[in-house]
């Protein structure tokens, strides 16, 4: 076997290859011959790091020297100097490490120094598209423990005494779902996977399925043995290309080592596996329509019950899983549930992967422990908020969840405490909204996003929330009035009541988290007319300050309609007329003469 | 698949390919690998440590490479950086020499005097 004195890993998650990681494996392919190094440095594709925001990631081991943001010019340098010489390149590196040379890894640095990788721990170190290499690090070693050791009673045991629960949204304990499945009467029995992730600025599952795919598929099989199933089926996007390449790639190799197939481990146990792409309607994330959907009909909910437990997929007893809840399941096997359920808080067990996104520094994926709290997310993890703002709330859950108030932000991260302010754990999406952010704004945001992706089956939610849209628009453009409010709430809570399917049943939640913390501001559009944020364009004014206006001139040479008018020594004004509030002569005026809202 | 004892063996050939990858505990080797020692033969000697620690099963021992270290007449060169942070310097190295090094400093923890760079200054 060849020995490699180092390996150099390249991220190639959906967030680095957009950024050009690709690129960059070619050039260090060619550099690395151009010094003949190729028989002594590997190149390993590896999935996400977490660390998108200063991405496109190349981390060489065995210095575990994490570089940064690298660029297709970097990599001479990186081979002839690293490589070749052994001097680190220390401007690529995080700039707070640059003075310590000690420090270059990746364990230094301070966005990884909090987490706690349990469902991410292979992201990153390996290569997601070997299976040796999953193996290396344990892999299918839980399966093999589960069928020569184990009874499927045993199993569904243990996962019940780990005190998981479901990643995807709900939090349903996982142990109980797979209880009700296992007793469930049928000949034919499904484990399906949910990788339908469809919230607006989450890409935790993507990120698992990219970086780990062999962890999932060695859970489905696991699951398949406890509840008496050897039909597997994962609903994956369309939309992500690179996990569907790397599911693909990943079941082929397991089924050529006989990991999946007839008679794993020599025991009997026969289990397959099967992906099925999703066109990306929000909907069919919700598990009546995924199933319908995998069935190769119109993904559309049904009412429960019966429940898929019973009667699922082809009116069999099916069990349906999220991408994250399954990856833990290995981990769980191998490690044992007191170890599992050490981590994180008396109701919420284990650790959970979220999606920083929006206004925050670190753009990335993290993983915490149950109970952190959002303090130590957004300044620990996520560094903070850009240009010195103000934090004033995250949006958690997505559509379906609602935002957590800047006071709350010592508020520990779990199931309950979410759900007691009006938030949801979602599946794990987490936008940090700062000062500039209209909540108002926001709600419409994720609203617009409902109406559009309603499915149409039942009328509160294809009515009802375009009822709902109509009268925030109404709001936003200043012509709302305070019964209009009175009337959001009333429909909100109407709609939550009688929808269908969970989409429609929380859709108004973020409607109802903003008027529940940030009911000011909706009166501010209602009673003044104005939006606090000047985000609403309608209702937003932008004015020159007279005293402060030195009569420059920038402004108007930088209105892209020429709506401001002035001559020497006078001050300049405005038509609010024709303005369309794009905010550049605000930007641009030296003297900081021009305001919002005054 | 047929048994837990073929997953074993999978995993146990694989571990070799990413133990790179795994935090290090144990001494760290370091090659001086600048111009000077490469032509001097720093290469071959590295490669021999490499070797010699994969036949022995020593994972925890990091080999890297570093820059000139200033006595280019010495080269090839390494160094041994044992756990407590000691550090011996081994000079005019050769992959016998290696060999020799790798199993009494490196698995019986004893340093190898007359390959370190006083004893060879003092002699020569």
């Amino acid at each position: 076997m060849q020995i490699f004195r180092s390996h150099v890993l390249i991220c190639g998650g959906t967030g680095c290859t957009a950024s050009g990681s690709t690129v960059l494996t070619e050039e260090f392919e060619k550099q690395l011959k151009k010094n003949n190094l190729e028989n002594e440095v590997k190149i390993v594709k590896t999935g996400c790091f977490g660390f998108c925001e200063k991405g496109p990631i190349v981390v060489i081991y065995p210095e575990g020297c994490m570089y940064t943001m690298v660029k297709v010019e970097d990599i001479r340098e990186i081979v002839e100097e690293h490589l070749v010489k052994g001097r680190i390149v220390k401007r690529l590196l995080i700039e707070a490490r640059q003075e310590e040379e000690s420090r270059v890894s990746i364990e230094g640095v301070e966005f990884f120094q909090k987490q706690h990788r349990v469902v991410l721990k292979n992201c990153g170190v390996i290569n997601p598209e070997e299976i040796n290499e999953y193996i290396a690090c344990d892999g299918y070693r839980a399966l093999g423990k589960v069928l020569t050791e184990m009874k499927p009673g045993e199993v569904i045991d243990i996962i019940k005494r780990s005190g998981l629960r479901g990643r995807g949204g709900g939090g349903f304990p996982t142990g109980l779902k797979w209880e009700f499945t296992a007793r469930a009467q049928g000949d034919q029995k499904y484990v399906c996977c949910n990788a339908d992730e469809g919230d607006p600025g989450a890409f935790m599952d993507r990120s698992i399925l990219e970086g780990d795919p062999h962890a999932v598929i060695e859970a489905m099989a696991i699951a398949g043995y406890a509840i008496g199933s050897n039909q597997g089926y994962i609903y994956v996007r369309a939309e992500y290309p690179i996990a569907v390449r790397r599911l693909n790639i990943a079941i082929g190799q397991a089924k050529e080592l006989g990991l999946l197939g007839k008679n794993i481990f020599g025991t009997g146990f026969d289990f397959d596996l099967e992906l099925r792409l999703g066109a990306g309607a929000f909907v069919c994330g919700e598990e009546t329509a995924l199933m319908t959907s995998i069935e190769g009909k119109r993904g559309e909910p049904r009412p429960r019950p019966p429940f898929p437990a019973n009667q699922g997929l082809w009116q069999k007893p099916t069990l349906l899983n999220n991408v994250e809840t399954y990856a833990n399941i290995p981990q769980i096997i191998l490690n044992g549930p007191e170890w599992f359920a050490s981590v994180g808080t008396e109701r919420s067990k284990g650790t959970k992967v979220f999606a920083l996104g929006g206004k925050i520094n670190n753009t990335g994926l993290v993983e915490i422990p149950m109970g952190t709290t959002l303090r130590e997310v957004i300044y620990d993890i996520g560094g903070g908020i850009p240009g010195g703002k103000n934090f004033k709330a995250v949006q958690m859950g997505g559509p379906s969840g609602g935002c957590v108030p800047a006071e709350c932000i010592d508020t520990p991260i779990d199931y309950d405490s979410l759900t007691q302010l009006g938030a949801m754990m979602g599946s794990g999406g987490m936008i940090v909204m700062d000062q500039d952010t209209c909540m108002v704004d926001i709600a419409k945001f994720f609203l617009e996003f409902t109406v559009d992706e309603s499915c149409g089956k039942c009328p509160p939610c294809r009515i009802g929330t375009k009822r709902m849209l109509e009268i925030l628009n109404k709001i936003t453009d200043g012509k709302g009035t305070l019964e209009d409010i009175e009337k959001l709430e009333v429909l909100a809570k109407n709609i939550k009541a009688s929808a269908l399917c969970g989409l429609g049943q929380t859709a108004p939640n973020p409607v109802l988290s903003t008027l529940r913390y940030f009911k000011d501001e909706y009166l501010a559009h209602v009673n003044d007319k104005t939006c606090p944020a000047g985000v609403c364009k309608s209702i937003t004014r932008y004015v020159i300050h007279e005293d402060a206006c030195k009569s420059c001139g920038i402004c108007a040479r930088n209105c892209p309609i020429g709506c401001i008018t002035g001559e020497k020594k006078k001050p300049y004004k405005i038509d609010q007329d024709k303005c369309i509030k794009c905010g550049t002569c605000m930007e641009k005026c030296p003297f900081k003469a021009i305001y919002k809202n005054v | 698949m047929k048994s837990l004892a073929e997953l074993e063996a999978i995993r146990n050939k694989a571990q070799e390919q990413i133990n790179l990858r795994k935090n290090k505990d144990g001494m760290r080797v370091v090659v001086g690998m600048a111009t000077c020692g490469i032509a001097a033969g720093a290469r071959p000697v590295m490669n021999a440590f490499m070797e010699e620690l994969k036949k022995r099963n020593i994972d925890n021992v990091v080999v890297t490479m570093t820059g000139c270290m200033g006595v280019c007449r010495l080269e090839p060169m390494a160094e041994i950086i044992d756990t407590n942070g000691k550090r011996f310097t081994y000079v005019k190295l050769t992959s016998e020499k290696v060999r020799r090094i790798v199993a009494e400093h490196i698995v019986n923890g004893k340093p190898v005097i007359e390959y370190t760079i006083g004893q060879f200054e003092s002699k020569n």
